[in-house]
């Protein structure tokens, strides 16, 4: 809808999967999966109300469609959002800090080692982000750095505060992909 | 996980906010209360400065950088980023924006140049910069002195899009040469563009700028934001076009469903309603040319 789409669609792409736009709620339409991108939480969020989304996004996401949020998405799957009465999805039991690391200037990129996707670290890149502060037991933490959450994972919701599809490293959308399917 | 090396400032970094701002519409602000109004329309990031060019345009005199008081006022009355122009070549204003922590700095041709011959070596910087250009040499020149964005400059503060679909124009079909020309050709395109070589080589090879491409200069109603959308923009600058309008608010928002749904008619048709009237605007086919400040910069 708004922000990253294209390098998510293209990191898909690779991976050979077909991809649909999702801009209004009739494009759920059979979707296996759906990528929120990083983009403007606050501009996000408003899209997703002004065309009737939230609901039906938040529904499928009940009802186990697989789910993976990137900087904003994750902001957008979290049921809680502190210091904010910006709308989400509710779905992952989590607390949210937005634009936790401070203003553009603070943004970073580290190689992080995520034990989950084994081989090498990482290359993470964090522009303007949030993290998790806390999540309820029904949730894995897939890597936490100075007691930040940065990628987590709830049954069929995935959550990465960084920006995998910046990168040219598909670990990440593969391990939704098969996440899924494992499910 | 201590040993874990956090870099700033990065062109990947810098690069990467303008990514996140695609598909969304930066809008000029002069105070805090239109920030917040610009922020509840869906605006992806707030542009903070004393005059709206249509304004600069009519009272003249010399335009430079905001004062830092009213750009600090913007930055704590919204979340969203916060953008401020430097002058053409103006390194110390530059340097001040970046001590202000602004998100994104405009080298802008709207301000009045403070260097006709340099533009800021913007690589130098950790805050990331946008640059206007009106065709690939110049975007691709602005991009190899460190910008992470490039917008057309359009003509600021007209109401009048012709311009700005000009540059856009004019960059879509300098890329689709680049695309089409043997690799053997391209030495002798950068030196025909003045454009750095190997970003010449990189636009051949990704078929598209390597940059966020935004649109700038003369949009003032939803269907001219869609427009540049069509065109191939990753997303819009509206300048004097929301704020010097009947309806701010209305408009604003109108405009940010537009670019979010560009392909979408009836979206387009529906949101154009019963906005009141446009900002009035002035026809750049009649202004002299000494009037025009897209030829400011090279």
């Amino acid at each position: 809808m708004q922000g990253a789409v294209r390098e998510h669609r293209n990191m898909l792409h690779r991976l050979g999967v077909e991809t649909v736009d999702v801009l209004n709620p009739q494009d759920l339409d059979g979707i296996s999966g759906l990528i929120l991108p990083g983009g403007e939480s606050t501009t996000v969020g408003k899209l997703l109300i002004r065309y009737g989304l939230l609901t039906p996004i938040a529904e499928a996401g009940r009802a186990g469609l697989p789910i993976f949020g990137t900087c904003t998405g994750l902001i957008l799957l979290a049921k809680h959002i502190n210091h904010s009465r910006q709308p989400s999805l509710g779905l992952m039991n989590a607390c949210v800090e937005r634009n936790a690391f401070g203003r553009q200037l603070a943004s970073f990129e580290a190689d992080m080692p995520i034990p989950a996707l084994g081989g090498k670290p990482f290359h993470t890149i964090f522009i303007r982000a949030p993290y998790i502060e806390k999540v309820g037991e029904e949730v894995t933490v897939l890597l936490r750095h100075e007691g930040k959450i940065l990628f987590a994972r709830q049954g069929n919701l995935l959550a990465a505060a960084f920006h995998p599809e910046l990168t040219d490293d598909t670990r990440i959308h593969e391990y939704f992909l098969t996440a899924q399917t494992s499910r | 996980m201590s040993e874990v090396k956090k870099e700033t400032g990065t062109f990947a970094v810098k690069k990467g906010l303008a990514e996140m701002l695609k598909g969304g519409v930066i809008m000029d602000v002069v105070t805090p209360e239109q920030a917040k109004i610009a922020e509840e329309a869906g605006a992806v990031a707030v542009m903070a400065l004393e005059r709206v060019p249509s304004d600069i345009r009519a009272q003249g005199g010399v335009a430079r950088m905001s004062d830092p008081e009213m750009i600090s006022g913007i930055q704590q009355a919204v979340s969203i980023p916060v953008m401020a122009k430097a002058r053409i070549g103006h390194i110390v204003e530059a340097r001040v924006l970046e001590a202000l922590e602004i998100d994104f700095i405009d080298e802008s041709e709207v301000l009045t140049p403070a260097d006709e011959a340099h533009h800021i070596l913007k690589s130098e910087f950790k805050a990331p910069f946008v640059c206007g250009a009106r065709n690939l040499g110049e975007a691709l020149r602005r991009v190899g002195e460190g910008a992470a964005m490039i917008r057309t400059k359009g003509e600021a503060g007209t109401g009048d899009v012709v311009e700005a679909v000009r540059h856009i124009r004019q960059v879509n079909s300098d890329i689709q040469r680049v695309v089409s020309a043997s690799p053997m050709e391209l030495m002798a395109i950068a030196k025909e563009l003045g454009a750095p070589y190997e970003l010449v080589v990189q636009v051949k090879a990704l078929g598209r700028l390597p940059v966020v491409n935004f649109a700038a200069g003369g949009i003032a109603t939803p269907a001219d934001a869609a427009l540049m959308m069509v065109l191939g923009c990753d997303g819009v600058f509206v300048g004097s076009g929301i704020f010097k309008s009947d309806n701010p608010a209305k408009r604003a928002k109108a405009i940010v469903e537009a670019v979010a749904h560009y392909a979408d008619a009836k979206l387009i048709a529906e949101v154009s309603k019963g906005l009141g009237e446009a900002m009035r605007g002035q026809s750049v086919a009649q202004m002299e040319d000494r009037e025009k400040i897209a030829g400011r910069g090279w």
